[in-house]
Parts: C-alpha cells; sequence; structure tokens
C-alpha cells in the first residue's frame, strides 16, 4: 500500500479532485469563525438562483474545546474542508466517495456509512438535512442538503460537504493522538506546527481575555452590523455578525454568560446573521432576477 | 389472468428511525389507491432498506371492471344552446346521443358513456405519482436544480429511481424527473453497477445476489445472531437490545456484525456510561462476562463484507470507541473533583421556570418537604433518616451542572449518585439521588429506600403543586410538565410502603414555601418567611396572609391560583382522577372506587384503597349482593314517597310488627359497629356489621308492607328504611354501585 498522504498532501488532493469537478478553490476566510458554514462563500452564497461551486479549507475556532494540548482529539482550533455545490448535483454522494478514494480510502476494507444528522444551525437560522458520513464508526464528513439559510428557503438547494481534515487524517495516518499527524513528508509533525498555539489559545480563552473587552466588542460588532445594513453593504454586515459570533463563543468559554442569557445572546447573533442574510438578497434580487427572470425570493 | 407488481422507489440513505414506518405507509397508501381506483388484487408486500423502499402487490387484475353510465339531458326540441352544453359536459356529438320518449310525449336526450376498464398499468402509474407525492414522511427535502422553486417534490433525502413492472412490463411513468425503469443498483460498494430486474418474482434474489438483503426482518434476524454468535466466541454474552437490532438493520444492507475490544482500565468509569456511549453515539451492542459484569467488548454492525474479514473496520471501530471512552473518563474523573455541595451554587443561574424560580429553589422547596415527609409520615422516630433526606434532596439536583450529564442527560440522577457516593455520602443518600426521578413509567422501578422514597414523592409532589399553583395544570391530551406520570409516581410509592397523609397537604406546604420564595425574592423557605414576617401584611402564620401574599404575586405576574384552598383543592381532584385511572387499569371497579370517592374529603390514600378493596370483596359475597339489593329497594321506595326525616317518633308508644322490631334491633346493634369500625380504619369489620342487616332487611320486606294506609306506621317504617341507606352509605355510597 501507498504511504499515507501528509496532512497538507492531504488537503492539496481534496484540492485537484474538487478544482477538476469544477470548483473555485478559495483560500480561507480573514476571520476568526466557528465553523466553514460561516464562509460568507457558503452562507451568503446558498442564497440565491445563481450556480456556485466552491472549496476551501476554513480554520476553525471553538474556544470551549481547548484542551490545552492535552487530549488528542480535542482542539480550539482545528482545520475543515468545506465543499458547496449549488444547485446539489444529482451525483452528490458518488462524487464525495471519489474524493475519499483520491485521498486513500479503500472500501473494500473500510465500511462507509451515511447515517442521519439534520444539520441546523440556530446562529445562521439555519437548517438542512442530510447525514454524518461514518468510516469504521468515525464521524468524517457532514453531508447537508441545505433547506434554508438566515430563515430564506434555498431555492435552488446547495450542497454542502464538510470534512474534519484532522480526524480523517489521524485515520489515514493511523495515528492516536493529532499532534502526532504528519504535517509535511519532511517530518514536521502537527504538534510542531499547533501545539504551542493549542497550549496559549486554549489559557487565553479560558483564564486571561478580558472579559469587558469581549462584552464590549460585542456590543460594538452588533452596532457595526446595523452601521452596514443601514447603508446597504450586507457583506460587511455580514463580517459583523461573524464576529459577534466569534466574541460570544469566548464568552462562554470565559464562562460568564449564564443560562439564561444564553438563549438571548444567540438570538441577537441570529438576527445580525438574518438581517445580513436578507439585506443581501435584496441587494442582489434586481441582478438574480435579471439572469433569472422566474426566480422570486 | 392476474400479475405481480414491484415498485422500488430507491433514494438516498433513508434514515434508519424512519424506515419501518414509511414501509407500512407506502403498502398502506397503495392498497388505499388501487382500492379507491378499483383495482382488484390478492395481497401486498412492502420492504425497507437503506437506500430503498420497496412494494410487491401480488395477484393484480388485467384492469378495473368496466361500467356503463347514462344521463339524461334537455329535450330533443331543446333550443341548441342547451344540446350543445350537453354535448360539452358529456364529450358526446349529436349523433352519439339517443332518443328517449319520456311518456308524456316528450323526445328526451340520453347520453350513454360507457366506461371500459382501465388496463392495470395506468392504474399502476397513477397510483405510483399519488403516493410519491401524498408520502408523509417526518420531515422531507428539496434537492438539486428542480429546487429552484419551493413547490419541487419533497421525499426524504433525493430520490433516485423508480422500478415498476408489471409481470415483465414496465409501467411507464415520470415523477418530478424520475422515470420509471427496470434497473436499480446493489450494494453501495459490492456491487455499485446497474442491475436489471425481470419481475417481482427475481427481485429479491437478484438483489440478495448483489449484496442487498431487502427484508429488514431479514436482517434483523441476521444482526440479532452474528452479534450473539460473535459474543459467545469471546465467551461473553450479548446484552440484547431491540432499539439497536432495528437501528443498524435499518444502515445496513449487507450487515456483517463485528466483535471489538476496547482497553479494560475504561471499566473503572460507571457501566452505564460505557453502554449509553455505545449505545447512542456509535449504535453499539456490548457485552457481560461470565460473572455478568460489563465485559470490555462490544458489537459493532458494518454493511460491508471486507476482503480482510473486517480486520480494518475493527481496528477503526476500537480506536473511535477509545476516543469516546476517554472523553467519558476526562468528564467523569473531572467532575469528581467538585464536590456536589459546590456545585449546586451554580443551579441558581438554572431557571426551573419562568413563573417558579430557579432549579435551586426548587431544591429548597424539595429538602423541607421531603424532610417533614420523613419525620412525620416515613420515620417519624428516626431523625438521622430526616437530616439523610434533607441531604440528599440538597445535593439531588447538582449532578445537572457536571460534565457528564451535559454530555448525557439521560444519566442524571445515576451520575449524582456515583459522585455522592464516591464523596462520602451515605448510601441512602447516594440511592437517593439515584433514584428521585423514578419510577419513570408505569414499568419502571420504585425508588429504593426510605430517602429515596422521601425525596422522589417531595421533588414530583412540588412539581404538581408549583405547576398546579401557576395555572399550568394537564388539560386534555396536554402534560408538558408530564405531572399525569408524577402524580401516578407518587400514588404507586404511596401505596408501595403504606404512607398515611395527606397528599393535599404537602402539596399545599410546597406552593407555600414556592409563595414565601417568589414574594421575599429568598431562596431559603425560612430566610423567607424571616424577610417577610415585618412586611404588610404581616407574616405570623398561614391561611390568609399567604392568600394575600400569593395576590401579591399574582399581582406582579398573573396566572396562579387565588387561594391556597383552591390549590388543595385542585391537587385532591387531580389525585382522585389519577388514583381512578390507575386502579381501573389494575382491575379494580370503577364503581367502587366512585362509591368510596363520594363520600368525600379523603386524601389518605393508602386509608381510601383499604375501603375500595374491602367493599370490593363484599359486594361479590352473596351477603353483598343481598344487601346492595335491599339497599336499593330502600332507596328507590324513599326517592318514590319523597320521604324526608319528620319528628322522630318514640319507640315505646309504637307496636312494631316483629320483623320491623328486628330490623331496628339489628340497627341498633350495627351502627355503632359500623361506625367504630371505620373509626379504626377496619373496613372488614365495618361491611360485617353491614352483612348483619341482610337477614334482618330481607325479612323485613317479606313480612312488611312499607307503604301502610297508617300515615305513622308509614311513616315510621320509612324511617327505618332511611337508617339503612345511611348506616350502609357511612362506609360508602352504595348508590354509585352497579348491579
Amino acid at each position: 500500500m501507498a504511504e499515507p498522504l501528509s496532512f497538507q498532501r492531504m488537503i492539496l488532493t481534496l484540492h485537484d479532485y474538487w478544482a477538476e469537478k469544477g470548483c473555485v478553490i478559495l483560500q480561507p476566510y480573514d476571520m476568526r469563525m466557528g465553523a466553514g458554514t460561516f464562509h460568507p462563500a457558503t452562507t451568503l452564497r446558498a442564497l440565491g438562483p445563481e450556480p456556485w461551486n466552491a472549496a476551501f479549507v476554513q480554520p476553525c475556532r471553538r474556544p470551549t474545546d481547548g484542551r490545552y494540548g492535552e487530549n488528542p482529539n480535542r482542539l480550539q482550533h482545528y482545520y475543515q474542508y468545506q465543499v458547496i455545490l449549488k444547485p446539489s448535483p444529482p451525483d452528490l454522494q458518488n462524487l464525495y466517495l471519489g474524493s475519499l478514494a483520491a485521498i486513500g480510502i479503500d472500501f473494500t476494507r473500510h465500511d462507509i456509512r451515511f447515517v442521519e444528522d439534520d444539520w441546523e444551525s440556530p446562529t445562521l437560522g439555519a437548517w438542512g438535512l442530510g447525514w454524518e458520513v461514518w468510516c469504521d464508526g468515525m464521524e468524517v464528513t457532514q453531508f447537508t442538503y441545505f433547506q434554508q439559510m438566515g430563515g430564506f428557503d434555498c431555492k435552488p438547494v446547495a450542497g454542502e460537504l464538510t470534512y474534519g481534515l484532522e480526524r480523517l487524517a489521524m485515520y489515514i495516518q493511523n495515528k492516536d493522538s493529532v499532534y502526532d499527524l504528519a504535517f509535511n513528508d519532511q517530518g514536521v509533525t502537527y504538534g510542531d506546527v499547533f501545539l504551542e498555539n493549542e497550549k496559549q489559545m486554549s489559557k487565553y480563552n479560558f483564564e486571561v481575555a478580558d472579559t469587558e473587552t469581549l462584552f464590549e466588542g460585542f456590543r460594538k460588532a452588533v452596532a457595526e452590523c446595523e452601521n452596514c445594513l443601514n447603508n446597504n453593504v450586507p457583506i460587511a454586515a455580514y463580517e459583523q455578525a461573524i464576529e459577534a459570533s466569534h466574541l460570544f463563543n469566548l464568552l462562554q468559554a470565559r464562562g460568564v454568560i449564564s443560562v439564561a442569557e444564553r438563549q438571548a445572546y444567540i438570538g441577537r447573533v441570529r438576527d445580525l446573521a438574518k438581517g445580513s442574510c436578507e439585506a443581501w438578497i435584496q441587494h442582489m434580487t434586481p441582478s438574480w432576477q435579471a439572469k433569472y427572470p422566474e426566480w422570486t425570493i | 389472468m392476474t400479475e405481480d407488481f414491484l415498485l422500488e422507489l430507491r433514494s438516498e440513505e433513508i434514515p434508519a428511525r424512519m424506515q419501518e414506518k414509511a414501509r407500512a405507509d407506502l403498502a398502506a397508501l397503495f392498497e388505499a389507491r388501487l382500492n379507491a381506483l378499483n383495482l382488484p388484487f390478492e395481497s401486498i408486500e412492502s420492504y425497507a432498506t437503506p437506500r430503498r423502499l420497496a412494494l410487491i402487490v401480488r395477484g393484480v387484475a388485467e384492469m378495473t371492471a368496466a361500467a356503463s353510465e347514462e344521463r339524461k339531458g334537455p329535450r330533443a326540441d331543446a333550443p341548441a344552446q342547451a344540446i350543445e352544453g350537453f354535448l360539452r359536459s358529456t364529450g358526446l356529438t349529436r349523433e352519439q346521443l339517443v332518443e328517449r320518449d319520456d311518456g308524456k310525449g316528450n323526445k328526451v336526450l340520453f347520453a350513454v358513456i360507457d366506461r371500459p376498464g382501465i388496463v392495470a398499468g395506468s392504474v399502476l402509474a397513477s397510483a405510483i405519482s399519488h403516493v410519491i407525492t401524498a408520502f408523509p414522511w417526518p420531515k422531507s427535502m428539496r434537492w438539486g436544480a428542480a429546487s429552484e422553486t419551493t413547490e419541487s417534490l419533497r421525499w426524504v433525502r433525493p430520490l433516485q429511481g423508480i422500478i415498476a413492472l408489471l409481470g415483465d412490463k414496465l409501467v411507464p411513468v415520470e415523477v418530478a424527473g424520475v422515470k420509471s425503469a427496470s434497473v436499480t443498483v446493489g450494494h453501495r460498494f459490492h456491487h455499485p453497477g446497474g442491475i436489471t430486474i425481470g419481475s417481482a418474482a427475481d427481485y429479491i434474489e437478484k438483489l440478495r445476489a448483489c449484496h442487498v438483503i431487502v427484508d429488514g426482518a431479514e436482517r434483523r434476524a441476521i444482526i440479532a445472531v452474528g452479534a450473539k454468535l460473535a459474543a459467545q466466541k469471546a465467551g461473553l454474552t450479548l446484552i440484547e437490545d431491540e432499539g439497536l437490532l432495528f437501528e443498524n438493520a435499518g444502515l445496513t444492507e449487507w450487515p456483517m456484525p463485528l466483535l471489538g475490544r476496547f482497553d479494560e482500565a475504561f471499566l473503572d468509569v460507571p457501566p452505564e456510561v460505557i453502554q449509553l456511549t455505545a449505545r447512542v453515539n456509535q449504535k453499539y451492542f456490548v457485552c457481560r462476562d461470565s460473572a455478568g459484569k460489563l465485559a470490555n467488548a462490544f458489537v459493532c454492525v458494518a454493511n460491508i463484507d471486507a476482503a480482510d474479514g473486517g480486520e480494518k473496520i475493527v481496528e477503526g471501530n476500537q480506536k473511535v470507541l477509545a476516543a469516546r471512552l476517554s472523553d467519558a473518563r476526562f468528564f467523569y474523573e473531572t467532575d469528581l473533583k467538585t464536590r456536589l455541595e459546590d456545585l449546586t451554587p451554580k443551579l441558581e443561574k438554572i431557571v426551573f421556570h419562568e413563573k417558579l424560580g430557579t432549579v435551586a429553589d426548587k431544591v429548597a422547596r424539595v429538602g423541607m418537604a421531603a424532610h417533614s415527609l420523613m419525620g412525620h409520615v416515613i420515620a417519624p422516630e428516626d431523625d438521622a433518616l430526616s437530616a439523610e433526606a434533607a441531604q440528599a434532596a440538597a445535593l439531588s439536583k447538582a449532578d445537572l451542572v457536571t460534565g457528564m450529564v451535559g454530555e448525557f442527560p439521560e444519566l442524571q440522577g445515576l451520575m449524582g449518585s456515583y459522585y455522592a457516593g464516591a464523596q462520602g455520602a451515605s448510601a441512602n443518600v447516594a440511592l437517593a439521588i439515584r433514584d428521585q426521578y423514578k419510577p419513570a413509567g408505569q414499568s419502571d422501578a420504585l425508588p429504593e429506600g426510605p430517602v429515596a422514597v422521601a425525596v422522589s414523592i417531595a421533588d414530583k409532589l412540588d412539581s404538581i403543586a408549583s405547576f398546579f399553583l401557576a395555572g399550568m395544570p394537564p388539560s386534555g391530551s396536554r402534560d408538558p410538565f408530564a405531572l399525569r406520570r408524577a402524580a401516578l409516581g407518587v400514588i404507586r410509592m404511596i401505596i408501595a410502603n403504606n404512607l398515611r397523609f395527606s397528599v393535599s397537604a404537602l402539596a399545599g406546604n410546597c406552593a407555600e414555601s414556592l409563595v414565601l420564595q417568589l414574594a421575599s425574592g429568598e431562596r431559603d423557605v425560612h430566610a423567607a418567611a424571616e424577610a417577610l414576617r415585618g412586611s404588610s401584611p404581616p407574616l405570623t402564620g398561614h391561611g390568609a396572609r399567604l392568600d394575600a401574599l400569593l395576590a401579591g404575586v399574582n399581582a406582579k405576574q398573573g396566572g396562579y391560583l387565588a387561594s391556597f384552598e383552591e390549590l388543595r383543592g385542585a391537587v385532591r381532584d387531580f389525585f382522585a382522577d389519577r388514583l381512578k385511572v390507575q386502579q381501573k387499569e389494575a382491575g379494580v371497579r370503577h364503581d367502587l372506587i366512585d362509591a368510596v370517592f363520594a363520600l368525600g374529603g379523603e386524601d389518605d390514600l393508602v386509608r381510601l384503597l383499604a375501603r375500595v378493596k374491602a367493599l370490593q370483596s363484599f359486594v361479590t359475597s352473596e351477603d353483598g349482593r343481598n344487601l346492595l339489593a335491599g339497599y336499593k329497594r330502600a332507596a328507590n321506595i324513599l326517592k318514590k314517597e319523597s320521604w324526608a326525616p319528620g319528628e322522630v317518633a318514640d319507640n315505646e308508644i309504637y307496636e312494631a310488627e316483629p320483623a320491623e322490631a328486628a330490623l331496628r334491633e339489628a340497627l341498633d346493634a350495627a351502627e355503632p359497629k359500623a361506625e367504630a369500625a371505620v373509626e379504626a380504619e377496619d373496613y372488614e369489620a365495618a361491611m360485617a356489621a353491614l352483612a348483619s342487616l341482610r337477614a334482618p332487611i330481607d325479612t323485613f320486606f317479606d313480612d312488611v308492607t312499607v307503604v301502610d294506609p297508617d300515615e305513622f306506621k308509614r311513616e315510621m317504617r320509612l324511617g327505618l328504611l332511611a337508617r339503612i341507606r345511611d348506616a350502609v352509605n357511612n362506609v360508602a355510597d352504595f348508590s354509585k354501585i352497579e348491579g
């Protein structure tokens, strides 16, 4: 059997695979966010009639998942590989399986399963139906047909694939700890690149981050989002929703948001995201309808 | 000649939990449709796998029965417009109409419309479209290019293909761009290419040859047997799990049970946690060793006959479970580091219900109620048990804020008891924390030990009292806080432990504590009472002042009941109602329960049931049946005569007939006996006293004319009947008893 792919080679292979299938290969969005779905190339582009096929890596920040580098599976910063195909192609499952084969998964020796997992993001006002894809009992991908985004029906529906890159790499390389992953083929490990980062950032997220600054940041993001909405720049407004969402996550990690307040914060982030989506739709509708006269909100 | 019809609706993976219902729905919808379209057939069977729903209709007739219909039109000499309208509505031409005499000399036009039988193929095609578009998936979705409108077809996941074969002929149909064909696919990896199906007859076997077992029952049997064998081979016993069987059968077309192991060191984690992690997160079965303990093994069900015999698959699954278990162990060990009492302040931040304060408030009330229940009812002489009840209640909800319960909410109570035990709590306290939510249903076990019973009853009664007070009792089919189940649990515990107390009084205490908390903002009920002592109205006791506080709470946020008396009454009625339901299910005659309930004011459930029980054995006895007959006769006469108690007659001046005198003597003897027996709660004795009346009553009715022409005699005899009625009613309201 060929040498398993290094972490970076796996990413490059996925890029090649999806580029060949017609996706634009984007670079990560330059903001802190909890999931690749927050990337405007997913959220905003999932709306409207225009076809859109894209693939990109998105670093994800989950402050409460930090374990100071001591847990072999949990990280406060990790990578998702995100593919969005709109409208969802009829052979999406096979396209996806082709990508697994490309990174070295042998379907005669492994057990691939599509297990029901309906996706819902309360902060994005979004939901879809799909599966978590299991490889020998491990969830390696979230596979979703978006039905709504920002509270609006997706017309047409987009298919979204979210690969957990570290998990997949641990699987392919047969490693028990994420830090032992071969990052490249020249001996650099994932730990070499990120262990110190995990230690410091876990400490920052849980212990250091100044909560007053975070609260202030949250308020400012809310205000700035409104400012952007008032001035009809929905992409900029949406960036503030991303910002507010991340600050909320940090505040949660600092343990300063009570159970009762939690729903209220989620509601505010959702309002920002929904407002941005709505503004985006309104902003774009004339050009969408020029190209797709049949299309309506 | 009849033929068999095959339908396969192939889609992307159908959620396992939906497959069984979908299979049944498909058969039912199709059957209903064929009946509506008058196409005869013999039988229908249906199947589901993760990737297909299939249906076979046996013995489909060639066509629907032909029918002929006549429609009367206008007269032959009617205006052209009327005739044209008739032609349009019938689709015929003037030449095709028939003229008939209407018997009055007029020629009337008739349309004779022959409806020939419709061939089965087109009936089936229309049924297919109908069933697909009307299919009741619990959740469905749109997909693909067609989804640019929300009107596009919805299916559980994208619909990929339709096979529709009548005999060996294709039934042409197209639904949402999917055209029927005779080609399907086999197992996703074993046989990804197309398979041409000849007819219903070869469908199941052709698919089996391509690694698809169409019948879910067969897949379940394969898993059940295979998993058991895998465990046996390792010297272990499989812990059977019907739910897992269905779930795994819904995730596989070619199930292969495989045994894997995990590090024995994980067995330090409570077995319930391991089992739950394995079952919920991974859908694995777990096993017991020869000593009956949880073993470090699991059985997963793969969907492939792997080239290496499953070695890699087992390896991968072991790794996943190990990661899950180390997460669980991380939570367990982290949780163990914090004492439960140090977690309780966090409960102040969890709102129990917006009208009922926080979980910490509830914990304080439950503590008081459990303490008082123990001290006054369960073990009045045992101060240590009362203290344990208070302690257990205080710690009971702390595990809600532990990492483990955050991850697995269904482990609430259980984790608390592990943590309490590890932190030195007594066995009684740990048991009480474990069992506080029991019984979870009718068949669930009751809490073990006196402390657990006290805490469980207190917790449930507090919930009932609180939600009733806040105006949120169950109504109709709505019982969002599961109060009926809670009441049933309380009833079962009271009966099983023979607990003698008034449920409405204890519920009233809980409600009072709640109002004190709400009115003062103090969680501690004593502190709350203290804080309110100097307030206006001053709180120095119970009754009206508490009602005034309740009025204050109501003024701030409305919807609460108006008085504690109202609450106690409502709780009493609620329990009476639940008890009737519970006893009916246990086979007790409802009229007997009614007969005892009609006495009113009683909510010592133990006493109440003792009375019902004694009554049941009495009224089914010879004496009981006759007494009941005598009672009914007496009551009927009294009713007919509209008798009301008049002046009391003096026995001395009334010369009674022998049977009359005998009855009076019997009543004189029985009345105090029955009364004393009821007082002493000896209901058998009360019934025996009543039984002594039976013979004198029978003789009385045989020998004496009650409605005597002599008004005085009549009055006296009716008075005697009234004494019978009242003596009997003092034990139970016999008028409610049937028969």
